[in-house]
C-alpha cells in the first residue's frame, strides 16, 4: 500500500507500466475471477452451436413447461424448447449488445470529450451543456421513446443504448484532456507545428484512454442490464431470437407454475453483470491504486 | 442566498430549451409522420383527410415554425390529445398518474436514506470488519441485480409460494367491502414489494457512496482534533464526521431522480401499478406519440426541478457554496 508510484515516473518506462499493471491486477482475486468469468462467457458465446445440447428454436409440444431434469437441466419453456440451449445462444445477444453499444458510446464520448477538453471556451461550454441536457432525461424514458418511433430490433437497441450512454465517457475524456493539454509533450508538439487533430488523436488521446477502458468495462455491464430489461418488457430483442431478457418474459407469464424459467436466465444476467463490474473495478485499481 | 437562487434559476433556461429541442428531435425521428401512423389502419383516411390532419397539427409548416408552435403550447402544459381510443388531453392523463409514481419514488428515496446511511457509516467506521465485508458483498450484488428479475423472484416467493403479499395493482378487488383496518393493510401490502424493488437499485449505490464519503471525512484534520480533545468515538463519528459526510448526499439524491423515474417503468409494469411508468410503457406499445412526448418532457423537467432543489438545499446546508 505504501509504494505509491506517481504517473510521471511510470510513463517514461512504457514497457514496465504494463507489467506493473499485470502484477497489481493478478493480486486482486476478485478482479481475476471477474476476468475468468468474462472469458468463459466469450467461450460460451463463440462455441454456442457445439455447447448447446438442443437446437434453441426446436419446438416440442410433448415437453411444454417441464421442470429441470437430466434431459433438460434448466427445464423447458412454454413451447417445449430447451432453456439451457436458449440461454447459451442468448449469451451471444448479451455480448453483442454489450460491446456494440458501449463501442458507440465510447466513440461519441471520446470524440466530443476530446473536442471539449482540447478546444475549451465555447466548444467546451456548448458540449458540456449538451451533456447536462442529456443527463436530465430519465435514460429509460429516452430509450423507450426512441424505440417507439423506430422498430424494436437488436440493432436499434444497440444504437439507442449507445447514444444515451456517452455522457460519462465525454466528461472523463474532457477532464483528462484539460490536464494533458498543458503538459510539456503537448506544448512541444505544438511548438513543432503539429496539426490539432494529430495532437489530439496521436499524442493526447492514447494517454487519456485508461479511464475510458474502465468506464467501458463497467458500461458493458450497464448495457447488458438495459438490454435485458428492454427485452423483458417486450421492446428489445424480439422472439424467437433467444435473449436472457425475453426468456424471463415467459417466466413472468408462467410465474405460477414454472419457477425455472425465471430463476436461471436472471442468475445468468446477475453473474455476467457482476463479472464485468469486478473486471472494471479491478482494472481501475490496477491502473491507479490511489483511486481505491 | 437570493442572488444564488436567481443565478441557478437563470441557468435552467438554456437547459430547458435544450430539453425541448432534443424531445422535438425525437418526435421527428419517426419514419413518415405521426399522421401516417395514426391513420394507417383506418381505411377511411384518404390522402385529402391526411392533408387536412397534417394542416391541423401544423405538420405542413417548416421545422423551426413547428418547433416554435410546439414550444409555445408546451409552456402552458398543452401537449395535445392522446392518440388512444379515449382521445383525452395528455396533460390530464399524466396528472392522474403522477401522484402514485411520486409517492412511491419519494417513499423509496426515504427507505434508501434510512438504510444506506447507517450501512455506509458503520462499514466505514468498522473498516475491514466482517460487517464491512458483508456490506461490500451486498453492494456488489445490488449493482449487478436486474431489478425486474428480483421483482419476479419476490413475486414467486411472497406472492405464489407463501401467499403473504399481493402481486399486482394498488388494492384488492374486494377493497370496498373490507373493514377499515383491513383496508389500510390492503393498501400497504400492495406497496411493500414495489417500494422495495424501486429502492433496491439505489440502496447499493448510496451505501457505497456513503462509505467512501465517510472514509474521506474520517481522515480530515478536524476529526483528528476531535479525537485529540478526548471525545468519545460515538461523538466523533456521529457529531463531527457524519454531518460532513452527509452533505454530498444531497447532490446524489438530486442525481438519482432520473434513474428513479425511469425505473418506475419497470416496476409499475411488473406490478400493474397505474403510475407514470406504466402509462409510458402503454403509450410506447400503442405508439401514442403525444403522450410519449409529453411524458418525456415532464420527466426531464422533474429531473431539472429535482436538481434545482438539491442545489438549493446544498447551498442552505453549506454556506461555502452560496458565495460562488
Amino acid at each position: 500500500m505504501n509504494t505509491t508510484i506517481t504517473k510521471n515516473t511510470d510513463f517514461t518506462k512504457g514497457e514496465k507500466l504494463s507489467r506493473l499493471f499485470w502484477k497489481r491486477f493478478r493480486k486482486n482475486k476478485l478482479a481475476v475471477s471477474g476476468a475468468l468469468m468474462v472469458l468463459f462467457l466469450f467461450g460460451v458465446a463463440i462455441f454456442a452451436p457445439w455447447l448447446a445440447p438442443y437446437d434453441p428454436g426446436q419446438i416440442n409440444v410433448k415437453k411444454v413447461l417441464e421442470g429441470p431434469s437430466m434431459e433438460h437441466p434448466f427445464g423447458t419453456d412454454q413451447l417445449g424448447r430447451d432453456v439451457l440451449s436458449r440461454m447459451i445462444y442468448g449469451s451471444r445477444i448479451s455480448l453483442l449488445v454489450g460491446f456494440v453499444s458501449v463501442g458507440i458510446a465510447c466513440l461519441v464520448g471520446v470524440f466530443l470529450g476530446a473536442l471539449a477538453g482540447y478546444y475549451g471556451h465555447w466548444v467546451d461550454n456548448l458540449l458540456m451543456r449538451l451533456v447536462d441536457i442529456m443527463l436530465c432525461f430519465p435514460t429509460f424514458f429516452l430509450i423507450l421513446a426512441v424505440i417507439a418511433f423506430l422498430e424494436p430490433s437488436i440493432w436499434n437497441i444497440m444504437i439507442v443504448i449507445g447514444l444515451t450512454g456517452w455522457m460519462s465517457v465525454a466528461r472523463l475524456v474532457r477532464a483528462e484532456f484539460l490536464s494533458l493539454k498543458e503538459r510539456d509533450f503537448t506544448l512541444a508538439e505544438k511548438a513543432l507545428g503539429a496539426k490539432d487533430w494529430r495532437i489530439i488523436f496521436q499524442h493526447i488521446l492514447p494517454n487519456a484512454l485508461a479511464p475510458v477502458l474502465v468506464a467501458a468495462t463497467l458500461g458493458v455491464a450497464g448495457a447488458i442490464l438495459t438490454e435485458s430489461a428492454l427485452s423483458f418488457l417486450g421492446i428489445g430483442v424480439q422472439p424467437p431470437t433467444p435473449s436472457w431478457g425475453n426468456i424471463l418474459t415467459a417466466g413472468k407469464d408462467n410465474i405460477q407454475i414454472a419457477w425455472w424459467l425465471s430463476l436461471f436466465p436472471g442468475l445468468a444476467i446477475l453473474l455476467t453483470v457482476m463479472a464485468y463490474n469486478l473486471l472494471g473495478e479491478g482494472i481501475r485499481d490496477a491502473i491507479d491504486p490511489r483511486l481505491k | 442566498m437570493g442572488i444564488y437562487l436567481l443565478k441557478r434559476i437563470f441557468l435552467l433556461i438554456p437547459l430547458f430549451i435544450g430539453i425541448t429541442i432534443i424531445s422535438f428531435a425525437v418526435i421527428h425521428l419517426a419514419p413518415g409522420s405521426p399522421i401516417d401512423l395514426a391513420t394507417d389502419l383506418n381505411p377511411k383516411a384518404t390522402a385529402e383527410v391526411k392533408a387536412r390532419m397534417r394542416a391541423l397539427y401544423g405538420l405542413d409548416k417548416p421545422l423551426p415554425i413547428q418547433y416554435w408552435r410546439w414550444l409555445s403550447r408546451l409552456v402552458v402544459l398543452d401537449f395535445g390529445r392522446s392518440f388512444s381510443q379515449d382521445g383525452r388531453l395528455v396533460i390530464d392523463k399524466i396528472k392522474e398518474r403522477l401522484p402514485v409514481t411520486i409517492f412511491i419514488n419519494l417513499t423509496s428515496l426515504l427507505l434508501i436514506l434510512a438504510v444506506a446511511i447507517p450501512l455506509g457509516v458503520l462499514s466505514a467506521t468498522y473498516r475491514h470488519s466482517f460487517f464491512d465485508k458483508a456490506t461490500t458483498v451486498f453492494v456488489f450484488i445490488g449493482f449487478a441485480m436486474p431489478t425486474f428479475w428480483l421483482a419476479l423472484l419476490l413475486m414467486i416467493l411472497f406472492g405464489v409460494h407463501l401467499g403473504w403479499l399481493p402481486i399486482s395493482g394498488l388494492k384488492s378487488l374486494n377493497y370496498e367491502y373490507l373493514p377499515p383496518a383491513a383496508q389500510i393493510w390492503d393498501r400497504i401490502s400492495h406497496l411493500i414489494l414495489p417500494i422495495f424493488i424501486s429502492a433496491f437499485g439505489g440502496l447499493a449505490g448510496m451505501s457505497r457512496y456513503m462509505r467512501s464519503n465517510m472514509l474521506e471525512v474520517i481522515r480530515q484534520d478536524y476529526i483528528i482534533t476531535a479525537r485529540a480533545k478526548g471525545l468519545s468515538n460515538r461523538q466523533v463519528i456521529f457529531k463531527h464526521a457524519l454531518r460532513n459526510a452527509l452533505l454530498p448526499v444531497i447532490t446524489i439524491l438530486g442525481l438519482s431522480i432520473p434513474g428513479l423515474i425511469g425505473g418506475s417503468v419497470i416496476f409499475e409494469t411488473i406490478f400493474a401499478i397505474p403510475g407514470m411508468g406504466q402509462l409510458f410503457y402503454a403509450s410506447v406499445m400503442a405508439r401514442d406519440y403525444p403522450t410519449i412526448m409529453g411524458m418525456l418532457v415532464i420527466g426531464a423537467i422533474l429531473t431539472l426541478l429535482g436538481n434545482l432543489i438539491a442545489d438549493v438545499s446544498y447551498a442552505l446546508a453549506d454556506p461555502r457554496i452560496r458565495s460562488l
